[in-house]
């Protein structure tokens, strides 16, 4: 191996990084503008976002007098691309991290890493292609539907939230969508219920002959097994836990049926992209019920 | 506080490399061209990290604690952000030693870098077979042995705890193997002195000091512990304090034994601090997880705040703190 196999970007502050995979980089703020009750922030990061593909995301660095880690974002869109290229990430303020992003103005600097994780693949044969968003799920799909229609695929969306304001990309899936199916579980828009009740009626709708899914893991869980019984490929975009982004801490995991047995695969880096048919979903349902125990595995 | 800040502090390519300052160091009979190393459980296998930079530029990198069996870990959440810091209960999930060596070693050794195997084992015998299947094994430069895991012999209390099973789990390593061994010392116990003593006396050739603290985090509104596995191990700036101490207490009990030093260290006056210490080398953890950069930054810029001060060597001002 040789040097110093980085670049230093004056323009952009600092990225550092191989011609391929994740840099680090220095990005500055263009515009953050609030989305119901989510923020839309545009962060020109040329590095990340010449590479970035759909379902990939991003960590970000952010401040506060105790914070420590990184938060990862789906990248959501790019922007004023390809030279001066920016990304988009759509978040929910929750804790000390997104409240601090969220208070960031045009022109502030914040460090980004990225683009991490395995993307979305184009569906194993040509066939319509149903995107499946929960919340701020919907974030990487929009992204992907623009990818998928390029290849010249059919595209329909069904999204679904809490409530009518916390639905995201509706207006966008319309732009690019075969067709739009809104589930709210209050009824506030769209068909009362949950995205899994209307799916069996938009699969057949649409003839779907591939399932591209992202949301809470509950709802990732439901999706895949909706999918896998009709024998439909389905791809999850899962979110864990996360300390470092980068595959080095393994606090990530998912359990993962692979060839060779059940493992525990990092979300960071053999995902967040997986097989929702190879999720080992009763395993993770023993985990969110506070189950203590681990199957057997083959690390 | 955060990798932002920690950014701006990096300083260009040129500047990070004035001229006349000696970087290397010695871990016993091990020169290593830098003091700063990839602490274990916090770099992987090296690739992923080399995706950021070439990791022979690091003096060192200390692998994730292998077993004699592959294990799958804990259940998720295994990571909770706490003040300054993090806990983790990963549960030493790792391919296991053997195909550890079929698949990894070999990338490690073509990248160049340094490798120091860790091991970790459930019972004294389980050290003495890791150590066995080491013996044939060409190039790691030394073998850090993680006896700060539970004992399966001793109601899952760990080795380290203890002077006795402290000096047996080393003993049944260093009578097999020639390879210099570091025993990694927990700091959860009242005299850290004695542990490293006992260390001593069976053979290791130095100490690693520390390993995580134990903790615990309380979700409050579900009333839930923040880890699947209720407790795990602290680590990041917030017991950095604990390292200092630790790697200062035993290095004036014993100046002439190598140690290697981590714990929440960050910047490259934190890798000072653990040298002035009595640290030989310090290893970095938590950091890469804020930063995956940030082993680089470290060694980049550690000359430069050297040369700053008029300082020639880093080795000079191992265990220079006036007191
Ligand atoms: C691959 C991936 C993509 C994501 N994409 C988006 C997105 O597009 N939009 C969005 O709003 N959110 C997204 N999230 C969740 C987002 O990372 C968390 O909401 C955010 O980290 C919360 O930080 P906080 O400081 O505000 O909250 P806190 O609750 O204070 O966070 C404390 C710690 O817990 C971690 N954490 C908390 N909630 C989550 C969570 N749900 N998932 C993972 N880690 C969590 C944080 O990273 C942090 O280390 C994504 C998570 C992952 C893993
Ligand atoms: C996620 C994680 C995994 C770790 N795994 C190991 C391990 O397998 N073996 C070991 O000896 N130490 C392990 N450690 C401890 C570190 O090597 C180090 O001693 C400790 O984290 C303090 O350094 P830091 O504050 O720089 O992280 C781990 C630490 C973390 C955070
Ligand atoms: S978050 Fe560290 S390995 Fe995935």
């Amino acid at each position: 191996m040789s040097g110093a196999a980085y670049r230093v970007s004056a323009a952009a502050g600092r990225a550092r990084g191989r011609d391929e995979g994740p840099v680090q980089e220095t990005g500055e703020v263009m515009g953050s503008r609030r989305v119901g009750p989510y923020t839309l922030l545009d962060v020109v990061a040329p590095h990340v976002a010449v590479r970035v593909l759909p379902g990939q995301f991003v960590s970000v660095a952010v401040d506060g007098p105790e914070t420590l880690l990184r938060r990862p974002f789906s990248v959501s869109g790019i922007s004023g691309a390809p030279a001066g290229g920016g990304i988009e990430i759509v978040f929910e303020t929750l804790g000390p991290g997104t409240v601090w992003l969220a208070g960031r103005d045009r022109h502030d600097a914040v460090d980004v890493v990225g683009p991490l994780g395995r993307p979305f693949t184009a569906p194993p044969e040509p066939a319509p292609c149903l995107l499946v968003g929960g919340g701020y799920g919907a974030a990487p799909l929009v992204l992907l539907g623009r990818t998928l229609r390029e290849r010249g695929l059919r595209v329909d969306f069904l999204l679904g939230a809490a409530t009518q304001s916390r639905l995201l990309g509706v207006m966008d899936a319309k732009r690019i969508a075969g067709t739009t199916t809104v589930t709210t579980e209050d009824g506030s828009a769209g068909r009362a219920g949950i995205v899994t009740d209307a799916m069996e009626d938009v699969l057949d709708a649409n003839g779907s002959g591939a399932v591209y899914a992202c949301g809470p893991m509950p709802m990732l869980a439901a999706v895949s097994e909706v999918a896998a019984g009709r024998g439909v490929p389905v791809q999850v975009a899962v979110e864990e836990s996360m300390a470092c982004g980068v595959g080095v801490c393994w606090s990530c995991v998912v359990p993962y049926r692979r060839d060779d047995g059940v493992a525990n695969v990092r979300a960071c880096l053999d995902g967040p992209v997986l097989d929702g048919a190879r999720v080992d979903w009763p395993t993770l349902r023993t985990w969110w019920a506070g189950g203590a125990q681990s199957p057997e595995l083959t690390p | 506080m955060t990798s932002g800040s920690q950014s701006q502090q990096v300083v260009d390519v040129a500047e990070a490399r004035p001229a006349g300052v000696d970087l290397s160091v010695d871990l016993g009979p091990v020169t290593l061209a830098n003091p700063v190393l990839a602490a274990s459980g916090c770099f992987a296998s090296g690739r992923e990290i080399d995706r950021f930079f070439d990791v022979d530029r690091l003096g060192a990198v200390i692998v994730k604690s292998l077993t004699l069996e592959p294990r799958g870990g804990l259940p998720t959440p295994r990571m909770a952000e706490t003040p300054s810091g993090m806990l983790n209960a990963i549960g030493l999930q790792n391919p296991g030693l053997d195909r550890w060596l079929a698949e990894d070693l070999p990338w490690l050794l073509d990248a160049g870098v340094p490798t120091i195997v860790s091991i970790a084992g459930n019972t004294v015998d389980e050290f003495g077979a890791l150590a066995r299947a080491l013996r044939r094994v060409r190039g790691p430069v030394a073998v850090e042995a993680n006896i700060s895991c539970p004992n399966v012999e001793d109601r899952d209390r760990v080795f380290a705890c203890r002077q006795d099973t402290t000096g047996e789990a080393v003993r049944a390593v260093t009578d097999v193997l020639h390879l210099p061994v570091f025993a990694k010392l927990s700091p959860d116990v009242p005299d850290i002195v004695a542990i490293a003593e006992a260390a001593r006396a069976a053979g290791a050739t130095g100490v690693s000091l520390v390993n995580t603290l134990p903790g615990m985090a309380i979700d409050v509104e579900r009333r839930r512990p923040r880890l699947a596995a209720v407790t795990g191990g602290l680590s990041g700036p917030a017991i950095r304090p604990v390292a200092v101490r630790a790697v200062h207490q035993v290095h004036r009990a014993m100046p002439l034994m190598p140690i290697i030093g981590m714990g929440g260290v960050r910047t490259v006056a934190d890798v000072v601090e653990l040298v002035l210490a009595g640290a030989s080398a310090v290893a970095v953890g938590t950091a890469t997880f804020v930063n995956p950069m940030a082993t680089l930054d470290l060694v980049e810029g550690l000359p430069g705040w050297l040369a700053a001060r008029g300082h020639t060597s880093v080795a000079d001002l191992r265990g220079a703190v006036s007191s």
